[in-house]
């Protein structure tokens, strides 16, 4: 009789292996192998005894409470005012990039200010990088709205039976839509669906826009003015962009008031 | 009904940070009990649990569910915690019960507050003598068993933790017991 090696043995302890069945029916019949089984279960259930610290059921709501200010910090972009320098000679990509990450607290969330840096700054230091930033992000916006806004009105105004040339309209098309996509999936990710349907409204018609011929249709400007008017898209960038506006003076406003106190 | 750790992840991956918040809630007791195994140190098991889920967030996007995500956290963890490992020494020694006056003092504080004194330094010896015997484990061998013998991970996602073939995380299993067999016979013939 082949009796159960020690590795045999720790496998039938913990059910595993392919052998499990058969290595069950020889203990049963086997005493050696029982016996070496029990002295194995013994010593493994010494470890058992060993106490471990307990932890209620409300740790892990502990533990997210000490861990959020840490990722609050992780979320920060690095070095965020090198990448906002870099997009002002950058224009489209690079800006929307980095405003759409902090745009979070700053527009669409509708906060006067955004969370401060990891590193550790005075209070005064801290409220004056907020507010540069913020207003960097509102005239980032502002701009953005703004040259929707003059857009959707010039193919609103295009008349005529026949064809009309937009390719003017489309290259500014082509330039809004990555900026726009990414303000709107900043407002989803905050919850703001308001604010995302209008985006998406807007993203849709810079796509097409974007994507048509030069030389736009009657039924294709029909179909555009019928958008941009009579499901009042126009309405909607054009009073985004006056809160924007509005905003952007009182924090001009601000910084003012605080250079000269 | 919670949502599952795979639909979680996603809505994380895709910029909803604060859905990590479920991830952390819901694994966070089982990391803890993982760590406190593997350091032998309650706050050392607080700095792995902390450590483990801000590298999960950093890492997120390289989770690619070929694992469960508990498999892939624990796999965080473990590295955690040998990282600690290895500094601690240098880092300087942290009050413990391995601390011979701190061990008295905790003796003598148990005994006085048990009804049955002899009993009570009977138990502490042998989680002392257990204590002893995970620190005679090398830091693979002390995971492998942690993994297989108290959270109950099968020697092929023992392998994934710790990217080693099945066969491997297998010997790291079967030395392990083969050692604590060695140092804790002794008790448990006592114990009988």
């Amino acid at each position: 009789m082949t009796h159960l090696s020690d590795d045999e043995l720790v496998l039938m302890f913990y059910r595993e292996g392919d052998g499990l069945q058969e290595a069950e029916a020889h203990t049963e019949s086997c005493a050696s192998c029982r016996e070496r089984l029990e002295q194995l279960t013994s010593a493994l259930r010494e470890v058992d005894s060993a106490p471990i610290p307990d932890r209620g059921e409300s740790y892990g709501s502990e533990v997210w409470a000490r861990l959020q200010p840490r990722l609050e910090a992780e979320r920060q972009p690095p070095g965020w005012w090198p990448a906002i320098a870099a997009a002002m000679t950058w224009p489209r990509l690079a800006m929307g990039g980095a405003v759409a990450v902090l745009l979070v607290a700053a527009f669409i969330a509708g906060r006067t200010s955004v969370a401060p840096p990891p590193q550790a700054a005075s209070p005064r230091a801290e409220a004056a990088a907020d507010a540069s930033r913020e207003r960097v992000l509102l005239a980032a916006v502002g701009s953005h709205l703004d040259r929707s806004r003059v857009m959707l009105t010039e193919i609103a105004h295009r008349n005529g039976g026949g064809v009309a040339d937009v390719s003017i309209e489309q290259a500014t098309a082509s330039d809004l839509v990555a900026d726009n996509r990414l303000y709107r999936q900043a407002a989803v990710r905050n919850g703001d669906a308001a604010v995302a349907e209008v985006l998406e409204d807007l993203e849709r018609l810079l796509v097409e826009i974007a994507s048509s011929p030069s030389q736009a249709s009657h039924d294709d400007l029909a179909r555009w003015r019928d958008q941009i008017q009579t499901s009042g898209l126009l309405f909607k960038v054009t009073v985004m962009g006056s809160r924007v506006r509005e905003r952007q003076q009182d924090a001009a406003s601000r910084a003012a008031t605080k250079a000269s106190t | 009904m919670e949502a599952s750790d795979l639909a979680v992840v996603a809505l994380v991956k895709a910029g909803d940070h604060d859905a990590f918040r479920h991830l952390v809630e819901r694994h966070s007791r089982s990391v803890f009990r993982l760590a406190y195994r593997l350091t032998g140190h309650e706050q050392d098991a607080e700095d792995v649990v902390q450590e483990t889920f801000l590298r999960a967030f950093r890492e997120i996007r390289r989770f690619e569910a070929r694992s469960s995500f508990a498999t892939w956290l624990y796999r965080i963890a473990v590295n955690c915690s040998h990282d600690l490992l290895r500094q601690r020494p240098r880092a300087g020694s942290r009050p413990s019960l391995d601390d011979p006056d701190l061990r008295v003092a905790a003796e003598l504080a148990d005994l006085s507050a048990t009804a049955d004194p002899l009993r009570g330094l009977a138990s502490r010896r042998i989680d002392e003598r257990v204590r002893t015997a995970m620190r005679g484990l090398s830091d693979q061998e002390r995971s492998a068993f942690v993994m297989r013998h108290f959270e109950g991970l099968s020697i092929e996602e023992i392998g994934r933790v710790l990217d080693l073939k099945t066969s491997a995380a297998k010997h790291s299993v079967f030395r392990a017991v083969h050692k604590l067999r060695q140092a804790l016979e002794p008790v448990a013939e006592l114990s009988r």
